[in-house]
């Protein structure tokens, strides 16, 4: 979905702990392996498990210079939905940025709490990976709906790429299990 | 991440600055690595470690309980004709202090990537130059990155140019601590069998190892020879200014990239011109392409090579720009900008000299934004010069 | 940088230029002290009393420039050339067989 930037900037917004850093590790190794020109970087404060914090992605067809954080994101990620009474999850936020958030919510009740008139998703990432994985692991969720909602790279990528960084580390089974996990929320995300 | 603990050929993958280093490390295959572990710099080490475990390399590992020692370690085993590596930033830096000067007397071509970090007090784990500046007269050469992918190719420059034969010197090569040590980028790494031919085997001219021909190393030198070894010092440093461009050459036609003492960005034509190094570089860049998009005659000069400094070189980059800002991350207390010194020396001979400006951002990681970059570029532009110290993202 | 070694006997004769020797003030010339005749340091002599000197080898051990060794069970005499004079071998000599004597009366 690059747009006229020919650059797509995604924020996350999660806790320490929830695996926001390699969620955004995760979707720029996959778009590099399409040929893209990618960046991701936290923003490295404190390290406090539980802790609000925000990791970066850059995803690009050329090459990618800038260092600043993202500070007019495309796309903003919520991986935990408490978040949006503590941080200002929409700042930098236009028109025609995207926010999805891990949530039980409809998208519309999302869109009133955060203040946002722009596309907004929901979905229960938290629900589909209690369900698919057996441990609250919202991340690899989170990154089907967002694959869903902006186009940034497909399904099948996603899944590749989930398949060869977790395989070794944590088994055929649990892999799986992220795979279907990724699947529901990339087909219920709304 | 993937593709780091195999054999690789040329390919491209998503690595941090840190493990892009590690990387180059795995290639070179150095015959000791003595080296403590300290943020933003331990993933250096960590991923280095982990080839030692694995056997990806024969590097004799050398767990040391500091940076004096790390140092100290170092300098043994190049004295006996061994590659040497360590790795380093900050107080690890600070600490190190005594044996940098060693290093670099005893001619030791020792390589160390430094992730540059602040120095304490008060205590900060966040990048900016104050450690690496305040080596800088240490007799090291000092190389900065903008990225990954040059933080990974420095160190073979690094490499060659310190046992080059008419310099053996030792090398830092720097990266922002986390801006680049913890970005995950695109890295190209280049074929093993390529790189292992590129780096081939130290020849020493002298090893304390050479038992036929035994040396002294280390003796005592008074008011009678200490002056006379230390200008030779200087002359190594004269040389690597020139064996910088040819290693530089050589690397090229292994890489594809260029290695030259600065990158001119813009500079043909340019009116406001911005010096600065490593990520800042970047993000200049970005800015730099827009305001030439929007008619603006700007430019970035990039300096990668920080000691010895081009000074001609930059002079005559800069002679014709009309107002020069120098953007860096570092005091030197009680004095001009160590960056912003340098730069004014070398136009102190050109004929029609620019304006200038020193700029101090970023210190203890503060992000340095493009909005920062565009404010001081426009100050550039207008030819608004304080003659003193100037702020971006201070408040 | 050079291949003769340094530094050369005729060099130890003077001051050489920065362009002259090797670098990091390394010494390629082994045993090149020898060259330096410590002795002339000397302001007092170690004498041996022979009679009393029981072959222990201690003045041997402890002397700083090998002015006195120890060959095939049996003490050298000192070597006057290197022996500085400091004393040492009289101080450690348990049958204080060595007498350190004011170099001046030796004319």
């Amino acid at each position: 979905m690059a747009d006229a930037k020919g650059i797509v900037e995604i924020r996350i917004h999660g806790r320490g702990g929830q695996g926001a850093k390699s969620a955004s590790q995760l979707i720029v190794e996959a778009a590099m392996d399409q040929g893209k020109q990618v960046q991701a970087f936290p923003e490295y404060g404190p390290e406090r498990s539980g802790a609000p914090m925000v990791t970066y992605a850059r995803i690009s067809d050329k090459r990618i210079t800038t260092y600043e954080p993202v500070l007019r994101p495309d796309i903003v990620m919520v991986i935990d939905p408490t978040l949006l009474e503590q941080v200002d999850v929409t700042n930098g936020m236009t028109g025609k940025s995207i926010l999805i958030v891990n949530t039980n919510k409809k998208a519309a009740e999302i869109r009133n709490e955060a203040g946002f008139a722009g596309k907004t998703y929901a979905v229960d990432a938290t629900g589909i990976s209690i369900r698919k994985i057996g441990r609250n692991l919202p991340n690899t969720p989170m990154l089907g709906a967002l694959i869903k909602v902006t186009g940034v790279i497909s399904l099948e990528s996603l899944i590749e790429k989930v398949e060869k960084m977790f395989l070794h580390k944590i088994g055929k089974e649990k892999t799986q299990a992220n795979i279907d996990a990724i699947k529901e929320a990339y087909e219920k995300v709304a | 991440m993937s593709g780091l603990e195999k054999k690789c050929k040329k390919k491209m993958v998503p690595l941090t600055g840190n493990y892009a280093i590690a990387a180059a490390m795995r290639q070179i295959n150095p015959d000791v690595v003595a080296a403590y572990p300290i943020t933003p710099q331990s993933a250096i080490v960590e991923q280095f470690a982990r080839f030692v475990a694995n056997g990806i390399v024969d590097t004799e590992m050398v767990r040391v309980e500091s940076e004096h020692s790390a140092m100290s370690a170092c300098i043994g085993a190049s004295l006996s004709g061994a590659r040497a590596m360590t790795a380093t930033c900050s107080a690890g830096l600070a600490l190190m202090w005594e044996m940098l000067g060693v290093a670099s007397g005893l001619r030791c071509p020792i390589v160390m990537p430094v992730a540059n970090r602040a120095l304490s007090a008060p205590i900060n784990i966040h990048c900016d130059h104050s450690d690496s500046m305040g080596a800088r007269d240490f007799g090291w050469v000092q190389i900065y990155s903008e990225s990954a992918q040059e933080a990974y190719e420095n160190v073979f420059l690094a490499l060659k140019l310190a046992e080059h034969p008419d310099v053996q010197l030792p090398v830092m090569v720097c990266e922002d601590g986390f801006i680049t040590s913890h970005c995950v980028q695109n890295v190209e790494l280049h074929d093993d069998a390529v790189m292992k031919r590129f780096v081939g085997e130290r020849k020493p001219e002298h090893s304390l190892l050479d038992l036929k021909n035994p040396i002294t190393v280390g003796a005592i030198e008074l008011q009678d020879y200490f002056f006379e070894t230390k200008r030779q010092q200087e002359e190594a440093m004269g040389h690597a200014l020139k064996a910088y461009l040819k290693v530089g050459a050589d690397l090229s036609r292994v890489t594809g990239s260029k290695y030259p003492y600065f990158d001119s960005y813009g500079l043909e034509g340019a009116e406001a011109v911005i010096v600065t190094m490593s990520s800042a570089a970047g993000t200049t860049k970005a800015v730099v392409d827009r305001l030439r998009h929007d008619g603006k005659k700007v430019g970035l000069l990039k300096l990668r090579l920080f000691r010895p400094f081009p000074y001609e070189q930059v002079r005559d980059a800069l002679r014709k720009a009309k107002c020069v800002g120098v953007l860096e991350r570092s005091f030197s207390f009680g004095a001009y900008a160590p960056l912003f010194s340098e730069v004014r020396n070398s136009l102190y001979e050109a004929g029609k000299k620019p304006k200038l400006q020193s700029y101090v951002f970023g210190l203890g990681g503060r992000d340095l934004l493009e909005s920062d970059v565009e404010e001081a570029f426009k100050e550039l532009l207008a030819g608004k010069t304080t003659g003193g110290m100037e702020y971006k993202g201070l408040r | 940088m050079m291949a003769a070694k340094f530094p050369s006997k005729e060099q130890l004769k003077r001051k050489c230029g920065w362009r002259e020797i090797p670098a990091a003030g390394i010494i390629t010339r082994a045993a090149s002290a020898l060259d330096h005749k410590t002795g002339s340091w000397r302001a007092f002599r170690p004498v041996i009393d022979e009679k009393k000197c029981i072959q222990c080898a201690f003045c041997a051990a402890y002397c700083p420039d090998n002015a006195v060794r120890f060959v095939k069970g049996k003490r050298t005499p000192i070597n006057l050339d290197y022996c500085k004079g400091c004393g040492i071998c009289a101080q450690t000599c348990p049958v204080k067989a060595i007498t350190m004597v004011e170099e001046a009366k030796f004319g």
